[in-house]
């Protein structure tokens, strides 16, 4: 057991997976020599050699194309989005393309890669630097989403993700990079390191996907959430005194239905959490599978706290965040009912 | 005061009502270009990528230096040849017809094409992988695919392999060497780079082929291919089937104001030629040294086959609406079928008579084939393929929202 950081333990997931399996290759902008520019491959190069670890030009639709031709011809691509932002030019490539060659060839060829992006906002990248794409990709079938939320998890749902059969966009909080956030901007920066979820065991081990956690168990209310605002709702619970149940979905496709209809079923109320924004977004889906499952358990309307629907921005990020305090207006407005 | 800065549009030389015109193409005479070194580097490729390799002249007679590097001393091999293009044609014809019909939804043929897809499979080897568009059928029927899912899966009925997913010629075969076809354009073009680039990787030795339409290079991925090739530099053939037509925009609009399709490769330091698509010979010279090069591990390479698309696009399109109805008569380049045809008559080795013969058994195994896998199912005898396999193979293994799905369709 060490205690890492979340890019530690991205690295040490990319590693553990190199030395094990020789099929697995890395590769994206300044992946290489560099280390990438958030550093989560940073030594690998000089580890594995170039052909395992390499730069590309900066051109997406080639990472995620050239990582489709390696992965159907039998590799495990794990490939590096440099921003989450800027995965536009490939998302032909991914929707298209990666996400259904199992189906299309009747299951001739497959596509297990691994397609990394670092995601959402809190480090004043502005809006292209700062956009949460999820629900741009859980909308399309062939495709499972991930999103860790601590360092254990990121390694474990990393490893699960390269060794998974199908391809796997793997959404990295960059604000939770180096320690949790609970979306107070004035409060002193924490860090993982001295922090119960930053604990990674050495070696191998893998977090199921498509499987949530329970990031605080509660009877009151049940609030679902994932990435940065995982910490964000535990300290808005904490400060409101809620016997809020918080859970991690992890996994945002496939959706773990069965926790999330457990706690509801057993809470009653519901509150969705997330920073993208609103219209459209997955909160309106995971609403939508709470009502159609467990709309007789329900004492209150289902409440939802996302980004607001502009484009992220730049000087005015903590107006745009969904931080604590509209967390707690939600948790108002459920428990009054 | 008016601007002298006006736009160019690109225009055909003749549209509906005009007689065809080919006059300002430069078609050189056959046997003129040398043969190149394997290892040529894109700066000695400047004429190969502006003119065109051709084998067999006017007359029907082979000549040159790509003639006696090709050194085909084997007249079984050229009639096998012929007959896969007659094979493609009629099938064709008779896919078109069956549309007209109303039997299946939608059909790509490949008509004047025939050359450089049955041509080029010819010097492929088991685990190499083509990366095709929708209308390089030749190289499943070249390779010996299976008559009956190839039109099963025309018909999407049970002897359709992709159990109804996929457009008609959207095929999918990986023992035959044929990557499963995507409906966008130009993706496949970056996913042959990449498979190639794993077969150096793992150390195998077979390689990787790209192909692309004249208007798809248009698209971004057609560039990210070359880039990514020149890069890396894999075991791969990129080629590029410039037929004159997407859909009904001349070919002049992809290629804006440069000069060939072949010449852009060497921006990329990526040696081309450019040759005669519908020379069965030249097809087969050129496919020759390019595989020779490539698993020598000479780095990438570009073929711009010159052609002309004779049919409609698809089923759904009317060429007549914006080209001479007449026009593919005048193509300077004739018909493939003819042209092979006529060497090897002039060569003793084929007749008329054989041709008439040969025709008549390609069209009576194409009919008993095709009446087969009709009796499985058409658009208007419909045998629906059982609706729970849509559901299958969108995972590995299937997640609990499928399963509930599934479930409530109620299968």
């Amino acid at each position: 057991m060490a205690n890492m950081t979340m890019i530690e333990a991205l690295r040490d997931a990319m590693d553990v997976m190199l030395s094990r399996d020789p099929k697995v290759v890395i590769f994206g902008e300044d992946v290489g020599y560099f280390g990438g520019v958030f550093r989560c491959t940073a030594g690998l190069q000089t580890k594995f050699g170039e052909e395992r670890v390499f730069d590309t030009p900066i051109n997406e639709s080639a990472i995620v194309g050239l990582g489709i031709g390696m992965a159907t011809q039998g590799m495990k691509p794990c490939v590096e989005i440099q921003f989450a932002d800027y995965m536009y030019p490939a998302y032909d490539q991914i929707t298209q393309e990666a996400a259904r060659i199992r189906h299309r060839s009747n299951e001739e060829f497959s596509c297990p890669m691994v397609i990394r992006m670092p995601t959402g906002g809190g480090i004043f990248g502005g809006q292209t630097h700062s956009q949460s794409p999820e629900a741009l990709f859980t909308h399309v079938a062939g495709l499972k989403v991930v999103q860790p939320a601590t360092p254990y998890d990121a390694k474990g749902l990393l490893i699960a993700s390269i060794e998974d059969p199908d391809p796997v966009i793997f959404l990295e909080p960059k604000r939770l990079y180096n320690g949790p956030f609970n979306g107070d901007h004035k409060a002193p920066s924490q860090n993982w390191k001295n922090h119960p979820l930053g604990q990674v065991p050495e070696g191998y081990y893998s977090v199921p996907l498509g499987k949530a956690r329970i990031h605080r168990e509660g009877e009151a209310v049940t609030i679902i959430t994932y990435g940065t605002m995982v910490f964000v709702a535990e300290a808005a619970v904490e400060k409101a005194g809620i016997d809020a149940e918080i859970i991690d979905l992890r996994s945002l496709l496939p959706l773990d239905l069965a926790a999330i209809e457990e706690s509801v079923r057993k809470t009653g109320r519901c509150i969705v959490l997330h920073e993208a924004t609103k219209t459209s977004g997955l909160a309106g889906e995971i609403i939508a599978c709470v009502q159609e499952a467990c709309f007789y358990h329900l004492e209150a309307p289902i409440q939802r706290v996302t980004g607001w629907d502009a484009p992220y921005p730049h000087a005015l990020e903590w107006d745009y965040f969904p931080g604590q305090d509209r967390v707690r207006r939600a948790l108002q407005a459920v428990m009054e009912v | 005061m008016t601007s002298h800065i006006k736009l160019q549009f690109a225009h055909p030389p003749a549209r509906p009502g005009d007689k065809p015109d080919f006059s300002s193409l430069e078609i050189p005479q056959a046997g003129t270009l040398p043969v190149l070194a394997h290892d040529v580097a894109a700066q000695d490729c400047i004429d190969h990528a502006n003119s065109l390799v051709r084998v067999l002249n006017d007359a029907g007679e082979a000549v040159g230096p790509w003639a006696e590097y090709l050194a085909l001393e084997d007249p079984d091999a050229l009639r096998s040849g012929l007959r896969d293009m007659m094979k493609s044609r009629i099938i064709d014809m008779r896919m078109m017809n069956a549309q007209r019909q109303g039997k299946m939804s939608f059909y790509i043929q490949g008509i004047g094409e025939e050359a450089v897809g049955c041509g080029f499979q010819r010097y492929l080897r088991k685990g190499d992988m083509n990366f095709p568009t929708y209308r390089q059928q030749g190289l499943l029927i070249a390779a010996g695919y299976p008559l009956e899912k190839l039109m099963g899966q025309f018909y999407s009925n049970s002897f359709d392999p992709l159990l109804g997913r996929q457009l008609p010629t959207l095929h999918s075969a990986r023992e035959y060497g044929y990557f499963t076809v995507s409906g966008n354009l130009g993706t496949q073009y970056v996913h042959a780079v990449g498979w190639a680039m794993a077969n150096a990787l793992t150390g195998q030795d077979t390689i990787a082929i790209g192909w692309i339409g004249d208007g798809s290079t248009a698209a971004n991925d057609f560039h990210t291919a070359l880039l990514s090739a020149s890069s890396y530099w894999p075991p791969v053939i990129l080629n590029v089937v410039n037929n004159q037509w997407a859909i009904s925009t001349y070919t002049g609009v992809a290629r804006g104001h440069g000069r060939t399709y072949a010449a852009r490769a060497l921006g990329y330091g990526i040696p081309a030629i450019r040759v005669d698509g519908n020379d069965y010979l030249a097809v087969l010279a050129a496919s020759k040294w390019a595989t020779e090069r490539v698993r020598q591990g000479h780095g990438a390479v570009l073929i711009e086959w010159y052609t002309y698309r004779v049919g409609a696009h698809s089923s759904s399109d009317d060429p007549s609406a914006y080209r001479p109805k007449d026009e593919a008569k005048a193509w300077p380049l004739g018909d493939p079928i003819e042209r092979l045809k006529q060497h090897l008559i002039l060569i003793d080795e084929w007749s008329e008579a054989r041709h008439v013969q040969a025709e008549s058994e390609i069209l009576a195994e194409v009919i008993e084939v095709q009446k087969r896998v009709e009796a499985a199912g058409t658009m208007l005898d419909p045998q629906p393929i059982p609706g729970a396999s849509l559901f299958k193979g969108v995972y590995a293994d299937t997640p609990e929202h499928i399963r509930r799905q599934r479930q409530e369709m109620g299968v």
